[in-house]
């Protein structure tokens, strides 16, 4: 064959409780092409390296700039964002696979909105007074904005989860991407109001006594926020509070 | 009525929890509707920041000159009273953001940092870093959440709005919307709806916006009756990055912050662009426009891109190609003010803008027309409410940087209240017959759909869509072409008749549900290229050769389509423009 093609296998899978299965394509290759790009022509011309016809495949896309969070499936078995992922830096063939740990709606989508409710949880946002005008905000050094700002930046990709072996129906741990919000809210002034709460809820089962230091989520994570760092000032807290508690009693 | 109103908010970007934080403060019941997790929603692709005419920086700037600023911007078609009502309320706005936790830049004082915007001499736009939008709907989506762990909000994600359910008087009832993933259609009854579905990039094949941002909600609304207003002014960002999937914005907060754009003065020259001394580089925004430089609003600097690309044939390697140049700026300083779209052009590009130029290119962007509103975002059909992108009321012909998110947030915070003092004084329906009779409809469009066994493939014909739209109906239009392009987009809705989905399953099936949102998109296209055909002359975006000049005495004027279900097309009329407040004067940088 004279034009230059590349290789994907993806995992299929037509229902949540189907068994998985693997197809196999072969697409022109473009300059600048991205595993997304790849996905939207499959849907084109939806046939398998086998001339077999075939569905497009299912999955979860929006912005396709790695700022909504929604395209994370495992490529050749890393966590990462499908939008990001170019073609011409990735081992052929690419091979496509959902999230592990999560459960599967459809093909390479799954439903990660375990995180969201962690993020209820944990209470994850400024207690304001309400959204009539009650003036400027706190005064904020450039310092604090520059420590906030990185954990402000979390997509809820969860990448850092599907990663972490911590991270499994035995423990129910929570993860790092809610622990870094925990630490965002806490050390915002007023955020802070909720800090002996948002620590309560970490303690106990699946709370953060259950990272295990593995520091997978800091390296996989594709935002790059200081994850490590936050459990370790929020385990901190965590602890002092604990031990305080006990005293209280 | 109910003693809680209940209010149904479509679109979880910033406009609709602008909305539903309102609502659930007034005590209503919000049922929100999104596609995506609206922590997904479009919101968070907007980089630059939010206008807010503060005063920080001792320029004497005020809320007056903020005003003037977008209504000369947007070339005076913009109803002026609520443009001003926005500009007033826009530093309490980020007041509101700063206290919800967003983290702004600072100033060495602590106080909210600004920078400088197209088509402004201020510095009048809060950051926060390079990724405002996404900081900004995150403060909305945990205010949010607030309400919904109090039981205030429930969400549906992963739910497609279908329709409005309307009943025998006219009034809109509630909405009609389809399960993601189980497939299942289904009525949901309120006493006001607020649409705030985002732009129609779409539309376009390729543009700035997000997967979801297909326009299918709106168009679905004017199919049912409401007015659609000045479709035809489309904004082409002058700075995109061009991709297999998608253009990527490179924010105007890269010339806000001293980015120059240039070209080659010689044809052809291949040279690394570092090795091309200044006396043989042209920065043509500067020179054509000495005043605003590169900071030109967004149409000016587009069209003088083209101008530069196809007409002095410079684009670089012969390419539509302009230089975007930030390699004279300290590195530290980009990293503090700018890092997030940095991050974008190096891993989708692979070069560092640190230390090259940017490759850009003019890119579809933003939808200044949309769904018709009065002052207080109500459109036409009783019960029915728009805000945000979706809405037509505060960009006019072109919209200015930084204005979109305070435009949404605004619009969100006066249709939320609205829609809850509507629904207070709402009588009741005399027969719920119509949410029946609306599921029934929209379930045989999915039968018809699935059982369709024709040859087409919808997502080539988007692209065919995508690509006409995209060559007559954004930066330079011509009359010959926008009346072929609306021949080809009726043989395009005919082609859509033999539609053939490859995908027939009922379970999380997204062939069907882009198959309707293309009909949608086919349906409102052809309310821009109408109206685009109608509108002899050049306004804002919208440039005309055949007409270069504005013409307010035949065209100041907003452009209303309706649906005319029997000719199965647009029909038009126009309505004056409010100018009560600045006298239109010409429009010169």
């Amino acid at each position: 064959m004279a034009e230059k093609t590349v290789q994907f296998k993806i995992k299929r899978q037509e229902t949540p409780a189907a068994e998985p299965h693997w197809e196999e394509f072969d697409l022109a290759w473009h300059p600048g092409m991205n595993v997304i790009s790849s996905l939207m022509e499959i849907a084109r011309n939806p046939v398998t390296k086998d001339g077999k016809t075939t569905t497009p495949i299912t999955y979860d896309s929006n912005c396709l700039e790695e700022i909504c969070g929604s395209c994370a499936m495992l490529i050749n078995g890393r966590a990462r964002m499908a939008c990001s992922a170019l073609v011409d830096n990735l081992e052929k063939p690419i091979k496509l696979e959902p999230f592990s740990k999560f459960p599967v709606i459809r093909d390479l989508a799954v439903d990660r909105s375990v995180l969201f409710e962690n993020l209820k949880a944990v209470k994850a946002w400024v207690p304001i007074d309400g959204t009539y005008d009650l003036g400027s905000g706190p005064r904020m050094t450039m310092e604090q904005q520059e420590e906030a700002y990185p954990l402000s930046n979390c997509i809820s990709c969860c990448c850092c989860m599907e990663v972490c072996p911590q991270f499994n129906e035995e423990t129910g741990f929570v993860g790092a991407a809610t622990i870094a919000q925990v630490n965002l809210f806490n050390t915002h002034p007023t955020g802070a109001a909720l800090k002996r709460e948002r620590l309560a809820a970490l303690m106990g089962d699946g709370g953060i006594q259950e990272c295990g230091y593995a520091q997978n989520c800091v390296e996989i994570c594709p935002k790059e926020l200081p994850l490590t760092r936050s459990i370790s000032e929020v385990g901190g807290d965590v602890m002092k509070q604990a031990v305080g508690d006990l005293f209280r009693r | 009525m109910a003693s809680t109103p209940k209010i149904i908010v479509v679109g979880g970007g910033l406009a609709g929890l602008s909305a539903v934080i309102k609502i659930a403060e007034m005590g209503g019941a919000v049922d929100l509707f999104s596609i995506v997790p609206v922590k997904r929603s479009h919101s968070v692709c907007a980089q630059g920041g939010i206008n807010a005419a503060k005063n920080l920086k001792g320029e004497g700037d005020s809320t007056w000159q903020h005003f003037d600023d977008t209504i000369y911007g947007g070339d005076f078609l913009a109803n002026q009273p609520p443009v001003k009502a926005m500009c007033e309320a826009a530093p309490g706005i980020i007041d509101l953001l700063d206290r919800m936790g967003v983290p702004f830049n600072r100033t060495p004082e602590g106080l909210l940092d600004f920078r400088r915007f197209g088509g402004t001499l201020y510095n009048r736009t809060a950051f926060a870093g390079a990724t405002t939008g996404q900081q900004l709907l995150y403060a909305l989506d945990e205010q949010v959440r607030r309400y919904e762990a109090e039981g205030k909000v429930k969400k549906f994600e992963a739910w497609e709005f279908l329709s409005a359910v309307i009943d025998s008087s006219g009034t809109c009832r509630g909405i009609c919307a389809m399960d993601l993933r189980s497939m299942e259609v289904r009525t949901f009854s309120a006493d006001a709806i607020i649409i705030a579905t985002g732009g129609v990039g779409a539309i376009f094949g390729k543009s700035t916006n997000s997967v979801v941002c297909t326009g299918s909600a709106q168009s679905a609304l004017y199919q049912q009756g409401c007015y659609y207003a000045n479709g035809e002014f489309i904004q082409v960002h002058p700075t995109s990055i061009p991709g297999e999937d998608k253009l990527r914005l490179m924010s105007e907060s890269a010339r806000g912050e001293g980015g120059r754009v240039w070209v080659p003065k010689k044809p052809g020259d291949n040279r690394d662009p570092l090795s091309i001394p200044a006396s043989e580089r042209w920065y043509f925004l500067e020179e054509w426009y000495p005043k605003y430089g590169n900071l030109v609003p967004r149409d000016v600097a587009t069209r003088a891109i083209f101008k530069v690309v196809y007409e002095h044939g410079l684009g670089i390697d012969g390419k539509p190609m302009v230089y975007l140049d930030l390699t004279h700026i300290d590195p530290a300083v980009l990293d503090r003010k700018l890092e997030g779209i940095l991050e974008i052009y190096e891993k989708f590009v692979g070069d560092d803008p640190r230390k090259v130029p940017m490759k850009i290119f003019p890119g579809m962007h933003y939808t200044m027309g949309g769904m018709w509103v009065d002052f207080d975002q109500a459109t036409n059909v009783p019960g029915i409410f728009a805000a945000g992108e979706c809405e037509y009321s505060y960009h006019g012909a072109n919209r200015l940087g930084a204005n979109s998110l305070v435009s949404c947030i605004f619009g969100g915070f006066l249709a939320g209240p609205n829609a809850v003092r509507y629904a207070r004084c709402l009588e009741g329906a005399s027969s719920n017959g119509h949410f029946e009779a609306e599921q029934k409809r929209q379930e045989a469009i999915n039968v018809g759909l699935m059982s369709s066994n024709g040859v087409e493939n919808p997502f080539r014909l988007w692209r065919e869509l995508g690509e006409l739209m995209t060559k007559d109906c954004t930066v330079i239009r011509h009359n010959k072409n926008l009346v072929e392009t609306d021949a080809k987009l009726v043989e395009l809705l005919e082609r859509f008749q033999l539609i053939n989905l490859s995908d027939r399953s009922q379970w999380a099936n997204t062939s069907i549900v882009f198959t309707r949102q293309l009909y949608n998109m086919l349906q409102l296209s052809r309310v821009i290229a109408q109206g685009a055909l109608l509108r002899d002359e050049s306004r804002g975006a919208h440039y005309k050769p055949e007409f270069p000049e504005r013409d307010d005495k035949n065209f100041l004027k907003t452009t209303k389509a309706s649906f005319a279900p029997d000719a199965d097309a647009p029909k038009f009329e126009f309505e004056p423009v409010d100018v009560s407040l600045i006298p239109p004067r010409p429009r010169k940088y």
